[in-house]
């Protein structure tokens, strides 16, 4: 690699000539993605409760044990699509089960919310689950 | 060591080794919980020690990368730092605000922790990663510009070469893509969007410009090698970096809501990502074998050469298994995603921090290179954390092989509990390999009390 046509300004030419264009395309690519989304997200669905509902997921930190649309940990199991594979009233009766002390068994705390914060993490979690997400997850199960 | 500013790279370093020390400790703690699921509950849910664990992991390299800077900024620029005294008030504000944000996490529920530090005024915490309350954020924010400030001064009034220009670019990339932590939409989309910003942005973009740099840096000094030689290399490995990195990002944006097309814009580029990795590989073993020197430190030598290699097999080659769109599909968010984090991680950015100290620490204690007993027992901790870590990513592959086949392959997959049911075997056996990288780490921290009273080393630079 040394000497020749190859210099090292060449080298570093490409470095920004190529840096700056494909950041310039990334750029480009998240303003029509910004475009298209609403389409898929279904914003016209984020209520004051499905807000009040992220708010309530993030500051329990839930994922850091779950994972949501396949982001997160990998401790305990998907809740991207959890509205639809146990519905709104096992995730209630669930989260004041815990937990379940069963011994050596991976558990969860208990967050105390109150009925509110419940109704809204489920708003959150059911609107999670409604997003076009190009099929994923392969099925049910997370 | 040619200036005397460049000491205040030690306490960074020293930091760093203590908190990674506790990153590890952390690591066992959730590997544990892995199979022995009431382990530490209720005083430490899984959800908090995974938390330390990868936020120290975070915050140590963060040390590392600045220690790097300051002791490199200065022999490239060649002049003393601009400021060494705010070098120092600025590693002890991050170490005391770090400390307190880990004590945080342990001391109160993390509800608890959200509320009294504000996070209603703008919510930010409770995403991976980006657990931080907003002070800290605020804090790192105002750390890492006073290490531009630093560092740039330093680099305006002195000699600019190639590799402090890279590496400044990187340290300023790294905090600019910061910001976007402090953007957190209610739409879970956008606020997905933007989270991969700052985490591919950093490990697929500019964090691989200051492994680049902090890389070339070492194999100047251990092979004496023509710098327009290994500044060539260089840009032609960060350009390959950023044009694959950018568009890459697109394997984060398949299944999180984003528009189809990203299937394919991400598949292609991040299939190319690879390959900045292996010219690194390249680079690092054709510097070594075209020496001009025999250099006494060995150790930093292989550290160097280790990290080229790993950093190949853990982003490049564990990258690439699970990066094409058909591909990722199943094994989104699996163990595979597990074993890929780590040794990436431990290859790109644990080693080339370490391979910075090794080739550093000695200078800095007034020596070209530790006495030979000292390096063999660093050698074996080379060897012990190295192998230890590939066999982690093996079991955790294993694991997520079979999680995948269980749980979303097949016409009667199995809940995501039975499936991990199934795994125990692997995460035993990584509970196993996790002590003795514990132990490889043990053995590098001894390895600095280590002197050899017949052979003395002890010459300047
Ligand atoms: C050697 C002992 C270690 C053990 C037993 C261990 C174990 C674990 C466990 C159980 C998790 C959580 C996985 C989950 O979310 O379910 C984790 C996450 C993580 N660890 Fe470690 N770890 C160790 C060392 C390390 C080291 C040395 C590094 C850095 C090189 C590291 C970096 C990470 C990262 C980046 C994550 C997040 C992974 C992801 O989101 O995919 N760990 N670790
Ligand atoms: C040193 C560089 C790299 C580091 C430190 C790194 C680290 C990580 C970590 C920690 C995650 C998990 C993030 C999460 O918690 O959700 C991840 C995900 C991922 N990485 Fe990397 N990575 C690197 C390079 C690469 C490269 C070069 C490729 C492709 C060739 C790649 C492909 C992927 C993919 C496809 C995912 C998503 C996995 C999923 O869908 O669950 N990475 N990486
Ligand atoms: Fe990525």
């Amino acid at each position: 690699m040394d000497g020749g046509f190859f210099t090292k300004s060449r080298a570093r030419n490409i470095f920004f000539g190529g840096s700056v264009f494909f950041f310039l395309l990334l750029l480009v690519l998240t303003f029509d993605t910004v475009q298209k989304l609403p389409k898929s997200d279904h914003r016209e669905n984020i209520t004051p409760e499905v807000a009040r509902g992220k708010l309530v997921w993030e500051t329990n930190n839930c994922i850091g044990c779950h994972s949501l649309i396949g982001e997160g940990a990998y401790f305990a199991p998907e809740l991207g699509n959890v509205y639809k594979r146990r519905g709104e009233a096992f995730i209630k009766a669930w989260m004041k089960a815990m937990p379940t002390g069963a011994p050596g068994r991976r558990q969860m705390p208990q967050f105390n919310l109150s009925e509110g914060q419940m109704d809204d993490l489920v708003a959150f979690l059911k609107w999670t689950s409604e997003i076009n997400t190009q099929g994923w997850p392969p099925n049910i199960e997370g | 060591m040619q200036y005397q500013s460049q000491l205040v790279a030690k306490p960074y370093f020293i930091a760093a080794i203590g908190l990674f020390i506790v990153q590890i400790l952390f690591g066992l703690i959730v590997g544990l919980q892995y199979v022995v699921g009431d382990f530490l509950f209720p005083e430490i849910p899984f959800n908090v020690a995974r938390m330390v664990h990868t936020n120290l992991l975070i915050v140590w390299l963060l040390f590392g990368f600045m220690g790097a800077a300051y002791y490199l900024v200065p022999e490239e620029s060649e002049r003393e730092l601009y400021s060494p005294k705010l070098a120092i008030v600025t590693f002890w504000i991050f170490l005391v605000a770090g400390a307190l944000t880990i004590i945080g996490y342990l001391a109160v529920p993390y509800a608890t922790l959200a509320e009294i530090t504000g996070n209603d005024i703008l919510p930010t915490m409770g995403r991976e990663f980006l657990e931080q309350p907003l002070i800290t954020k605020v804090g790192i924010v105002i750390v890492a510009l006073s290490l531009l400030y630093n560092v740039t001064m330093t680099t305006l009034m002195g000699r600019k070469t190639s590799i402090t220009i890279i590496l400044l670019m990187g340290l300023w990339g790294l905090s600019l893509f910061w910001m976007f932590s402090f953007y957190n939409p209610e739409n879970l989309v956008l606020d997905k969007y933007y989270w991969w910003w700052v985490v591919h942005m950093w490990v697929e973009g500019v964090w691989e410009l200051i492994m680049g740099a902090l890389l070339a840096f070492v194999l100047i000094k251990v092979t004496g090698v023509d710098r327009e030689v290994i500044d060539k290399w260089l840009y032609v490995i960060i350009a390959l970096t950023l044009i694959t990195g950018i568009i890459g990002m697109g394997h984060h944006y398949y299944w999180i809501g984003t528009p189809g097309y990203w299937q394919w814009w991400g598949s292609l580029f991040s299939a190319l990502e690879p390959i900045p990795f292996f010219v690194m590989t390249l680079f690092a073993f054709n510097m070594v074998n075209r020496r001009r020197r025999d250099h006494p430190n060995k150790i930093a030598t292989l550290w160097a050469l280790g990290t080229a290699v790993t950093a190949f097999l853990g982003a490049g080659v564990w990258g690439f298994m699970h990066t094409l769109a058909p591909v990722n599909f199943y094994t989104h968010g699996s163990q595979i995603t597990a074993a890929h984090g780590h040794l990436a991680f431990y290859g790109a950015y644990v080693m080339v921090v370490l391979a910075i100290i090794s080739y550093a620490m000695p200078m800095m204690r007034g020596r070209v290179a530790n006495c030979a007993k000292a390096q063999l027992w660093e050698t074996w901790s080379f060897w012990l954390m190295t192998i230890s870590m590939v066999v982690i990513t093996l079991l955790l592959t294993g694991a997520g092989v079979m999680q995948v086949w269980l749980q979303r392959m097949g016409d009667t997959p199995m809940s995501f509990m039975a499936t991990q049911a199934e795994l125990s075997v692997f995460y035993w056996l990584r509970v196993i390999g996790g002590g003795v990288f514990f132990i490889g780490l043990i053995i590098y921290v001894i390895s600095f009390f280590i002197k050899d009273k017949k052979e003395a080393v002890t010459t300047s630079v």
